[in-house]
């Protein structure tokens, strides 16, 4: 660990962190960091409380004890939009996406460009929309309909390109990939390799063994709400990460 | 990524409406409104579309026009207000009060020009209040709105009732009538200046409109195309205004006039009523509620909450206070639909606004309003208003019998809203 601590401050540090509902303890005492131009894998069952976790960070949640440092300052985050203030960007497995409205509305939703009236410019939002997608996506064409027209993997570059539209500088991503085809994961994966060039700390959730080898620089696994470890992906096997993730086991103490 | 089609289907011939870009839509429930309207025309031997009914039929509208456009923004937010047509009773009330009793006791005598403006300002800040109050318990305090507002119906009709003690209160103060309808119409130079305004903002619109998609390089329709559009606004507006200005005041409500003035009328003397306030005061909230759904961040919050609530929260919209927001002005429209319906009668009783909770839901549902959230305009509820109002005053100039025509309305609502959502499926809008 302390290879660590010689990167200096970290982007992220989550330390302590539990959260009960209604008597169960969904995360209990767990800490996680994150570094700049890092990806950290967060792994585990449904129910290891690996979401429940990361909503503290972005703000869907507040956890009852525990505290959260950004950029080692002590962070008071209580809702989502306390959470974008200090540049951190949430791609949810659902994709928060409001399905009525178009690319650009939901691009911009609660941060909409307003003309010097106060009315919302929606000629200038659509031509932001174009020129980020143009970057993302070159292939989108659907400006003008309701995002529920579109198909998952564009659903989920309208979900991205909001995230960078904004400058994130802490990204999480909640199984980005779920719901795509093989062509769109690999999208997304190069995305994820370009934000993360470009000094972004990800937090990437997944059930995806493969992905994680692939994507992350570590991996925190998590099994009943508790924090089995973190380790460097470079070190493990895949059947280290599975061992972890279904026994609860730490591969060192294991070895 | 998976655009191929949009790239396939690029250089298809679009037909007349599509390259008019219209809502389909609408022009479907325009379409339904003037068959239904020729129809009872017809029905009644032409006493139906004469400028004196329609006149009368704009007048009747603009009660519950001016609540369903409210109703437009609680609906989208998947909420429901149930309380509208109490609460009218209610600020109707508190502004009757207040002309007949209140303000006089106060020592600002009768007919004095400062009791309008005073009982307005009150019964919508009741209004306001009282939507702000229903807002809080469906937003902070989670109970269903249903629930809350079918409470409502009950709480501030019977509020008003003890407030007044059941009585009747009038005749309401002379400058407070102007909003009522046919006590209150601007005249034809005033109306045909109104129908230039009107004209003149519609053109300036659609110019803006288009220049905004230049500047960003967006597809804009082809000129003739935007000569059509803008032709067919100007001869509706102007041909409303012509209708309405072509009203005369009948001979004997004249001389009533000038002996109240002190004058004789003069040999051949003759007026029209031309726009009323009342119908006025719809367009301007019509219009002033278009552009907050569309152009104001406050409507895109409302849509986006009604679209996925989840998603809104957690693009940081305040839900809870925004369900507030959007409860008070449906409160604030229901008092000022009480200020035009109180008017409108010229005295407040205690049961007016009855069932009207129900009529300003249907005139949104049959607009498009869809009940699961997050789809609505303002112009379809006013259209829809206007569709029941022509029914209702249709069957009424024929003589169907009371039963029957709330037999008609009923199924009507019923079919209005399975044909939208075969609509709906049809052009894809609905999985």
């Amino acid at each position: 660990m302390t290879a660590m601590n010689e990167r200096g401050t970290p982007l992220v540090e989550m330390r302590d962190i539990s959260i009960a509902f209604g008597g169960i303890k969904a995360v209990d005492h767990v800490s996680v960091d994150l570094y700049p131009g890092e990806v950290v894998g967060l792994l585990g069952h449904n129910g290891a409380g690996k979401s429940t976790l990361i909503k503290c960070l972005s703000g869907a949640y507040h956890q009852d004890a525990g505290e959260i440092f950004i950029n080692g300052q002590k962070a008071t985050i209580n809702n989502p939009r306390d959470a974008r203030a200090y540049n951190i960007e949430t791609i949810y497995q659902t994709l928060a996406l409001a399905d009525n409205l178009d690319a650009s509305s939901n691009l911009f939703l609660g941060r909409e460009l307003v003309t010097p009236m106060g009315f919302v410019d929606d000629a200038h939002m659509e031509a932001e929309t174009r020129k980020i997608m143009h970057r993302l996506n070159p292939n989108f064409r659907k400006f003008k309909d309701p995002v529920s027209a579109l198909s998952g993997g564009q659903r989920q570059s309208v979900a991205i390109a909001r995230a960078v539209y904004f400058n994130a500088r802490i990204l999480i991503m909640d199984e980005p990939t779920a719901a795509l085809g093989p062509h769109e994961t690999q999208m997304v994966a190069d995305l994820i390799h370009e934000l993360k060039r470009q000094g972004l700390g990800i937090f990437l959730i997944d059930h995806d063994i493969h992905a994680v080898m692939e994507l992350c620089d570590r991996a925190s696994v998590m099994k009943n709400g508790q924090l089995v470890g973190t380790v460097n992906v470079k070190d493990v096997t895949e059947d280290d990460l599975l061992g972890m993730i279904i026994l609860g086991k730490h591969p060192e103490k294991a070895a | 990524m998976t655009a191929s089609a949009d790239v396939a289907g690029a250089p298809r011939k679009k037909s007349f409406i599509e390259t008019l870009e219209l809502d389909t839509r609408m022009l479907g429930m325009v379409v339904a409104f003037i068959v239904l309207t020729v129809g009872f025309h017809l029905v009644t031997h032409g006493l139906f579309l004469t400028p004196r009914n329609i006149f009368n039929l704009t007048i009747q509208t603009v009660s519950i026009g001016i609540m369903a456009t409210g109703m437009v923004f609680v609906i989208v937010m998947r909420d429901i207000d149930l309380s509208v047509g109490s609460l009218l009773c209610l600020c109707s009330a508190v502004m009757g009060l207040l002309q007949v009793r209140l303000l006089p006791d106060i020592g600002i005598p009768l007919g004095s020009p400062l009791i309008a403006p005073l009982a307005i300002v009150s019964g919508l800040a009741v209004g306001a209040i009282i939507g702000a109050l229903n807002g809080w318990l469906v937003g902070y305090l989670a109970v269903p709105s249903f629930i809350v507002t079918l409470g409502g119906l009950l709480v501030w009709r019977n509020v008003a009732w003890y407030i007044t003690s059941g009585q009747t209160l009038g005749p309401l103060d002379d400058n407070f009538q102007l909003f009522g309808g046919i006590n209150g119409t601007l005249g034809a130079p005033a109306s045909w200046a109104f129908g230039i305004l009107a004209c003149a903002g519609a053109l300036y619109a659609l110019w803006h409109g288009r220049r905004a998609k230049i500047r960003h390089e967006f597809p804009v329709k082809p000129v003739w195309a935007e000569v059509v559009i803008a032709a067919v606004i100007v001869v509706a507006i102007l041909g409303f205004v012509w209708i309405l200005n072509s009203y005369q005041i009948p001979p004997a409500v004249l001389r009533r006039h000038f002996a109240a003035i002190g004058k004789p009328m003069p040999q051949g003397y003759a007026d029209v009523y031309g726009l009323p306030i009342s119908v006025f005061l719809l367009i301007a909230v019509a219009i002033a509620m278009t552009l907050v759904a569309l152009k104001t961040r406050f409507g895109r919050y409302v849509f986006a909450t009604g679209g996925n609530p989840d998603a809104a929260e957690l693009s940081g919209i305040n839900t809870k206070l925004l369900t507030v927001k959007v409860f008070a002005l449906m409160g604030a429209l229901a008092a000022l639909s009480a200020v035009v319906a109180s008017a409108r009668q010229t005295y407040h009783t205690n049961d007016i606004g009855t069932l009207d909770e129900l009529r300003t839901i249907a005139a949104a549902v049959i607009g498009g309003t869809a009940l699961a959230g997050g789809v609505g305009t303002i112009y379809g509820a006013i259209l829809g208003a206007l569709i029941m109002q022509a029914l209702n005053s249709g069957m009424a100039m024929v003589g169907v019998d009371s039963p029957f025509q709330n037999i008609v309305v009923g199924s009507v609502l019923v079919l209005a809203v399975f044909v939208d959502i075969v609509y709906r499926k049809r052009t894809g809008a609905l999985k």
